[in-house]
């Protein structure tokens, strides 16, 4: 199939060549890229202030409470269901805080097609861990993969994220690199930086309109010399 | 629903006249047979939207919010100018080994299970399309927001076919309902207002009551959405950027509906044009910056979604085959001359539109082309033909505020100049398409009666006593003059020519 037309793809390339142009490369100066750096504190303010502006909602938690966290805000909103990725670290800690809650905890264990109706219909909210995050704009950066499947941070309106403030980059240049995402891509990695929202009408900003209608992160505080 | 087709402001007819065929698209020039006549007028259908008091308020409130909105977010000018000669260096370097680095994209996407495909030319690709789409069956498509897509006509030409193919964006949405096209690369729907987009949604979509509450429309038109991702076959998307190391696309968006047309159906099916690749991931990072700050003055999207691949083993959603469709439509031609290469600098951040002078006042549909504005006016007349769309290259004061704001400092005024030229001269050695048929009689005539004049000093000095003494008398509806005297009162030659007066003062004759 790929090469149904191997015609194109030479007569295409044949006029590229063509063209001979040539010349050196110019330098790419990444100072302004560089210059971007900021202390652990500081990088998490940046990161809340940036996605604040964009109506993502924040959950303060230590490492030794943010299940606890999570169950009391789940049990305070009212959600019936929190679908998640069980086989992670995090999904087993959740899983155990989860125990008796009000809010059932459904795992996404199963092929999509298994149960498509049911995660467009009565999902009420998804939980994922992160990679990460991006001081300079705010943003979460995310692989889903076979544990944490893509559709989990998309489907529910409700996308519940945890981050860790010592994962926080300062660019989404220098993020790319400390991950090597450059050397091998995950097959699927995204940066979400809020709910989804639209200005398509009368550039008027309205969110939740395909995706999740809440983006709430649960930070983490687990810098050094933070209480633990 | 067809991407083409008719505009409410009414262009004059031919180019989105709805055709007998959706299959015949008179106005997509295949860089074959580059057109030679013009049945399109810019100043025509410029001068009825200038008259359109409703259109030009919406344009200008849009304009307006959208250009202090940028600005903001370039509060130093050192590092705006840093950030610009980086983006202009990454996107100057991938076109300078473009055909390796296509190479490169097609070896990676391969390797990563993403099957590459190309076309020369948009009937090539919708027709691959239709292919990948009849091999499985699949009669329903949900979009993502693509220009390409819409160079292409594909949502027209796949509902010839039997095939739904809906647009998710939702400016996309609203002006698919309406049978229209984009008025704007990145806001399709900036022209209409919310009383517009109320009336049409009380309209065309069941059960809908009328609201003008901008949460309620868009809850709306959710609902409806939702349900069509659901059970969508295949979805379809652009490419923001196309990475050849590591054969990963780039998709950037606020809605997740590219998300959703991506990752939800069991087909996905990306278009790119040629010129989207960069070699590595982190160059991706300052065109990603650049993009979103000049096109709606955003510090970053909501999403930013890096595709390397299909569902992989144990994966539980996602696509189960991903395409990449690399379209040349005339790309390939405007590569190989070394001035005009720089229109594919272009990320398609429309910053140049939201700057520009006349696009503010007479909208993007006024250009009678998928690309408006000012990088529309040089990108049209190469891939259509610089006769046929003459008129494009002239409707520019060349101001350079485009390339002013441009993150990629793509010298537009520059290429505007070199296209007029290139419109009335067939230079030998020019790849331009169309080139030396925008030369009209009367300009001709001009011409050649201008050098007349000044190759015989007799007949120079009778013309300039002439119109020195008769300068009040010149009738402004003469041929060439008239196109001057319409918008403008008429010039009245001095009543002394400057030699006369140089003698008068006792200087020497020159």
């Amino acid at each position: 199939m790929s090469d149904a037309r191997p015609d194109s793809r030479s007569a295409i390339l044949a006029r590229l060549r063509a063209a001979g142009s040539g010349g050196p490369l110019p330098d790419l100066d990444t100072a302004v890229l560089e210059r971007r750096r900021w202390t652990p504190a500081e990088r998490v303010r940046r990161l809340r202030q940036g996605m604040e502006a964009i109506h993502a909602e924040f959950l303060e938690a230590r490492p030794d409470d943010w299940p606890a966290v999570i169950r009391a805000f789940c049990e305070r909103e009212g959600l019936r269901t929190l679908l998640f990725g069980p086989t992670t670290e995090a999904g087993r800690r959740l899983a155990e805080a989860m125990a008796g809650s009000a809010t059932t905890l459904r795992p996404y264990d199963a092929p999509v097609e298994t149960f498509k109706a049911e995660l467009f219909q009565s999902v009420d909210a998804g939980f994922t861990t992160t990679l990460g995050g991006v001081a300079e704009t705010g943003g979460l950066l995310l692989a889903p993969g076979p544990r944490e499947p893509r559709l989990l941070s998309l489907v529910p309106p409700l996308h519940l994220a945890l981050l860790r403030a010592s994962t926080i980059h300062d660019t989404l240049w220098s993020a790319i690199r400390a991950l090597g995402w450059g050397q091998a891509a995950p097959q699927n990695a995204l940066m979400i930086s809020g709910p989804s929202k639209t200005a398509d009408i009368e550039q008027t900003l309205a969110y939740g309109v395909h995706g999740p209608k809440r983006l709430v992160v649960a930070l983490v505080d687990d810098l050094p010399g933070s209480p633990k | 629903m067809h991407g083409e087709t008719d505009m409410n402001e009414g262009g004059p007819s031919g180019r989105f006249a709805p055709s007998a065929s959706p299959l015949v698209h008179p106005h997509v020039v295949t860089e074959r047979s580059p057109a030679t006549t013009s049945d399109l007028s810019f100043r025509a259908s410029a001068a009825k939207a200038l008259g359109d008091v409703q259109l030009r308020a919406n344009f200008r409130r849009a304009m307006d919010g959208l250009m202090a909105k940028r600005a903001a977010q370039f509060p130093d000018p050192g590092d705006l100018q840093e950030l610009r000669d980086l983006g202009t260096a990454v996107r100057a370097r991938s076109l300078l080994r473009l055909p390796e680095l296509l190479e490169q994209l097609e070896a990676s996407c391969s390797r990563n299970g993403i099957q590459v495909h190309w076309a020369e030319t948009c009937d090539q690709a919708n027709a691959l399309i239709l292919g990948l789409l009849q091999a499985k069956g699949a009669t329903r498509l949900v979009k993502g927001k693509s220009m390409v897509s819409e160079e292409m006509h594909l949502n027209a030409f796949l509902e010839s076919h039997g095939i739904e193919s809906l647009e998710s964006d939702l400016g996309e949405y609203i002006i698919q309902l309406d049978h229209e096209t984009p008025s704007h690369i990145i806001m399709p729907a900036i022209h209409k207002n919310k009383g517009q987009i109320a009336r049409q949604f009380s309209q065309k979509i069941k059960d809908a009551k009328y609201t003008e509450d901008v949460d309620e429309l868009t809850a709306l038109a959710r609902k409806v959405l939702r349900q069509k991702f659901l059970e969508a076959d295949a979805g379809l998307s652009g490419v923001n950027f196309a990475v050849a190391e590591t054969g990963t696309l780039c998709l950037v968006e606020n809605e997740g509906n590219g998300r959703m047309s991506t990752h939800v159906p069991p087909l996905h099916i990306a278009v790119m044009g040629l010129e989207k690749v960069v070699a590595r991931l982190e160059d991706v990072a300052p065109l990603y910056a650049l993009l979103t700050r000049s096109a709606t003055g955003q510090p970053v999207s909501t999403y930013f979604n890096l595709i390397s691949g299909p569902r992989a083993e144990g994966e539980k959603d996602g696509p189960r085959e991903v395409h990449l469709v690399i379209l040349d439509n005339g790309r390939s031609r405007i590569y190989g001359d070394p001035q005009l290469q720089a229109t594919l600098r272009c990320i398609r951040c429309g910053a140049c539109m939201n700057h520009c002078p006349v696009y503010t006042r007479v909208g993007g549909h006024a250009y009678e082309a998928v690309y408006p504005g000012p990088i529309g006016k040089i990108l049209t007349p190469q891939m259509e033909g610089v006769g046929l769309r003459h008129d494009l290259i002239h409707g520019s004061s060349l101001c350079g505020a485009c390339s002013e704001v441009c993150p990629v400092e793509i010298p537009i005024p520059d290429i505007l100049v070199r296209l007029r030229r290139e419109a009335t001269h067939a230079d030998a050695g020019s790849k331009v398409a169309g080139k030396g048929t925008g030369r009209t009689a009367a300009e001709d005539l001009a011409w050649r009666a201008w050098a007349a004049v000044l190759k015989r000093p007799g007949l120079y000095r009778f013309s300039v006593w002439f119109a020195t003494r008769f300068r009040r008398f010149i009738p402004g509806g003469l041929p060439l003059l008239k196109a001057w005297t319409m918008s403008r009162t008429k010039p009245l030659p001095a009543p002394r020519s400057l030699q006369e007066r140089l003698r008068s003062e006792g200087l020497p004759r020159v």
